[in-house]
């Protein structure tokens, strides 16, 4: 099966950039998002929802994204424009559907068969079209579990904010209001195996804030963030790369794991300590990642 | 496509440009351009657009195009965007645009 | 006591000493207050066209004039119209620069009352004009250096200097701004400066005459020939506002961060550096991540040079910068930080820039400068658009990247549709064999002339491209412009800091 989709990737930022902005669009690759989200629902007017369809449909076929993940965030099926969307893109050759307000795995298997029958009427060989899920009502949170294991296609599972506390009857604020929503699309993500993508910070002019948010996701266990700016791009990605000491301690667990294997030990011990499982795990982890980050960084 | 009325699809912000269309019986397409970048691009955005109209099968009609520096592929995205517009009509064959 | 004649051959070897001849007495001492006669006995006359006649102004000479008012100037219309009203024909009109305000100039160019024009650059309907052939004789651009050592060495000898001051005393004290009162102005006057000192002739306008002696001045008053009192030689509000912000546009930020990131890389962000910021969004946001690197390292810059704004003086007052070199105030914080910090200077053009003389471009570690195109050569222009009308003025960007060890070119790979790096840029204003480095927002790429800063760059992580890439880029992007039309008259003639002929511009040809 041919795949346009990584499943694996790096995903710190996902950048909105509005459907029907041509400037916007032709801009979008420069500010080093991991993934750039171009989006036909809430920042396209119902009125212009044709030309924006058509605007992303071109764009797909010309532009040279360049190694950036490239989403398209279509409406929902029910509001009977989601499947107009997806006829735009897919033949347009987009990487992964963002689907919004997903409530239940139904959800995402109803727009998965829109997807494949699209494919196939295309030639495209069936599966090749990634999906993302976000979340954005407490039913929809509730299903995590359900929604994030629903299909092979997805990447990941996002939470959208703005829908999710309207719907609990309270507004954003401090975080605490998100930590359940946080911690169960996390963990559904997580049993999955796949992405969680943590929702935008609205106020591009409050940095501290922004950063403060960033440090509660990267202490969740969040893969990343949708921006709405791209000035929080570069404090974003900052926050993902390793410290030099977590770094150096995370090549002595490795080399320690490597002489005790050329001992023929299973027992690896550092500074007296023995090293557990975890520990190698979270090591191997923290150079990919060092690795991931400096690799994106040389485009 | 048949235009049936007036249409008109793109802003007239930077990077964008906005079409109008008027069906007409005969005399071909009538083109008036105005764009930030005549001298340099306007023979590339006249040949497109043209080419756009050809492509969807419209063989009269009135266009006025006004552009601030759009790609071809946003020309492209707002002439198709205007022709279905007009004829009232939805895209289907996307493979052909 | 009167000198005996005889006393003189009492001296030996008095014929080897010079002297003008024996003590003869003194003219009558005056016994009148300073302040008394500083009303009565001065250099103010009571109209401008008295003061065009005393300084014997003929047809066919050569005026001047500064641009510290920019598009608030209300000097040079004002004399034009009336050196026009007085039958004046053939003149050569030489400015620091001229701006979108000066369009009347047209009239006066279509009466012959100007048939030559010398200036940095110039915009706006005059500029249109010129590119479309109004003038015989091509405009001469030069550079605020090459200005100023043309004046100095003679090749642009100036009759008559006519100077807008915002505060002069009677005796001809001149400057920007005023220490007796709360007046700004324009801050620094230093390109009228050269002006001052070289002209045969010197005329200020001013509309504030301020009491005996208006220190510290810009213009001292032994300079001055003629001042005359005009109601109105500017628009406040055309010569400067408020505070230059930061941009707020990504592109632009991505842009200045990257720079700051290539200043540092290349090794010139050390304790105790020089710099200079042109104008332009992405060139004065290098300020702003140049000063965060600063505190992180805790390094202080030794002096910032150049057209300054308030975010230079507000780096110097928060005690990052040592010294404040200001040829030319941008805003009013920086005229205000003029007026109020001691380490602020006010320097000349020449002083500034002039490769005739110790220039302090040429101390400068680094500069950041824009560029409407820039070409696979790295040469680069700010003159004319890229439908090849002029609507820009050269400044300093030569004499600044000559001078600077690391010279910086700032620009947006593409503006709309138009490409920013091409084959060859439509008028040469600032060769490669001075420019150090291209930064846009889509990369980076080195002059291969210094391989020791690509490679430092690399070291650090920064890609480094070819600056050919960077013109694919940008074709592939936007796709290959048409050749703008020109005819084979030349409007314009294009001088480097040295005066030699670098490039020329030519009248564009009717679609």
């Amino acid at each position: 099966m041919e795949r346009r989709f990584v499943k694996d990737r790096l995903r710190r930022s996902m950048m909105f950039v509005p459907g029907n902005n041509p400037g916007m669009i032709s801009d979008a690759r420069i500010y080093g998002a991991d993934s750039i989200m171009l989006d036909l629902e809430d920042s396209v007017a119902y009125t212009e929802k044709d030309a924006a369809r058509l605007l992303v449909h071109n764009a797909l076929k010309t532009l040279d994204f360049g190694r950036k993940e490239v989403v398209v965030r279509i409406n929902d099926l029910a509001s009977g424009l989601g499947v107009l969307d997806l006829e735009a893109i897919i033949p347009a050759g987009v990487q992964v559907v963002r689907l919004p307000k997903t409530d239940s795995a139904q959800d995402v298997a109803d727009c998965e068969a829109e997807i494949a029958r699209i494919e196939r009427k295309h030639g495209i060989p069936e599966g090749a079209t990634g999906m993302m899920a976000a979340i954005e009502s407490a039913r929809g949170v509730l299903n995590a579990q359900a929604i994030a294991a629903a299909s092979d296609r997805l990447i990941g599972v996002a939470l959208g904010a703005e829908d999710y506390v309207t719907d609990l009857k309270t507004t954003r604020a401090d975080g605490t209001e998100l930590l359940f929503a946080r911690s169960m699309i996390l963990n559904a993500a997580r049993a999955a195996g796949i992405a969680a993508l943590d929702t935008v910070y609205s106020d591009v002019n409050n940095e501290e804030g922004f950063l403060a948010e960033v440090a509660l996701i990267r202490k969740l266990g969040f893969d990343g963030k949708s921006v709405i700016n791209p000035r929080q791009i570069e404090p974003l990605h900052r926050s993902f790369v390793p410290s030099e000491k977590d770094l150096k301690k995370a090549y002595a667990v490795m080399e320690a794991i490597r002489e005790a294997n050329a001992r023929g030990s299973g027992v690896a011990s550092l500074n007296g300590k023995m090293i557990d499982k975890p520990v190698v795990t979270r090591a191997k982890r923290l150079i990919a990642l060092a690795e991931a980050v400096e690799e994106v960084e040389e485009v | 496509m048949e235009l049936k009325k007036a249409a008109t699809a793109g802003t007239m912000e930077s990077g964008d440009v906005m079409v109008t269309l008027c069906p007409a019986q005969e005399g071909g397409v009538d083109l008036s351009l105005t764009s930030s970048v005549q001298q340099q691009f306007g023979r590339q955005i006249e040949a497109v657009i043209r080419d756009t109209l050809r492509k969807l099968g419209v063989e009269h009609a009135q266009v006025t195009a006004v552009d601030k520096g759009a790609l071809d592929c946003t020309i492209r995205a707002r002439v198709a965007a205007a022709v279905y517009r007009s004829a009232g009509e939805t895209p289907e064959r996307w493979e052909e645009l | 006591m009167t000198m005996d004649k005889n006393a003189l051959e009492r001296i030996p070897h008095i014929g080897e000493i010079r002297h003008r001849g024996p003590f003869a007495g003194t003219p009558e001492k005056h016994t009148a207050t300073f302040q008394d006669r500083s009303w009565r006995q001065n250099k103010v006359v009571g109209s401008l066209e008295e003061a065009i006649r005393r300084t014997g102004l003929q047809n066919g000479m050569t005026i001047s004039f500064h641009h510290h008012f920019r598009n608030g100037d209300h000097v040079v219309n004002q004399v034009l119209d009336t050196l026009a009203r007085m039958g004046f024909k053939n003149l050569t009109l030489a400015a620091s620069s001229l701006a979108a305000v000066h369009a009347p100039l047209i009239d006066h160019i279509k009466n012959g009352v100007v048939t030559r024009i010398e200036t940095s650059g110039l915009r706006g309907e005059l500029a249109e004009e010129v590119s479309r052939g109004l003038m015989d004789c091509p405009v001469v651009f030069r550079s605020h250096g090459g200005r100023a050592a043309a004046i100095r060495s003679g090749e642009l000898p100036i009759d008559v200097a006519f100077l807008g001051a915002p505060s002069c005393d009677p005796y001809g004290n001149a400057n920007g701004y005023s220490r007796d009162d709360s007046l700004l102005a324009c801050g620094s006057m230093g390109y009228a400066r050269t002006d001052a000192k070289y002209a045969r002739q010197v005329v200020i306008l001013t509309n504030h005459l301020v009491r005996y002696p208006n220190a510290p001045w810009a213009i001292p008053e032994y300079d001055v020939d003629y001042i005359v009192p005009a109601d109105d030689i500017g628009d406040p509000k055309g010569i400067m506002s408020g505070a230059t912000r930061y941009t707020k546009n990504p592109k632009e930020l991505l842009i200045a961060q990257t720079a700051a990131r290539v200043i540092d890389a290349a090794g010139y962000l050390y304790d105790g550096f020089s710099m200079q910021m042109g104008s332009g969004g992405a060139s004065l946001a290098t300020a702003r991540f140049i000063r965060e690197m600063m505190l992180e390292k805790d390094i202080r810059c030794r002096f910032a040079l150049g057209g300054i704004t308030g975010q230079i003086t507000a780096m110097h007052e928060e005690g990052l910068i040592d010294r404040i070199l200001d040829v030319q105030s941008f805003d009013l914080d920086a005229a205000l930080s003029l007026k109020n910090n001691r380490f602020h200077h006010q320097i000349g053009a020449t002083y500034y820039a002039s490769f005739l003389s110790a220039a302090a471009v040429d101390q400068l570690d680094f500069v950041v400068l824009s560029a409407l195109e820039i070409d696979t050569d790295f040469n680069v222009n700010v003159l004319t658009g890229s439908d090849g009308v002029i609507r820009g003025a050269i400044g300093g960007h030569p004499d600044a990247a000559a001078g600077a060890s690391l010279s910086i070119v700032v620009a947006p790979l593409t503006r709309g549709r138009i490409p920013s790096v091409i084959d060859r840029v439509n008028t040469v204003v600032t060769p490669g064999a001075v420019v150090d480095v291209v930064v846009t927002d889509q990369g980076v790429a080195v002059n291969p002339r210094r391989p020791e800063v690509a490679e430092r760059l690399r070291a650090a992580g920064i890609p480094v491209g070819t600056i050919q890439r960077l013109k694919e880029k940008a074709e592939t992007l936007v796709g290959k412009p048409d050749p703008i039309r020109y005819t084979d008259r030349v409007v314009g003639v294009v001088l480097y800091r040295d005066n030699t002929v670098i490039d020329t511009v030519r009248q564009i040809a009717e679609p």
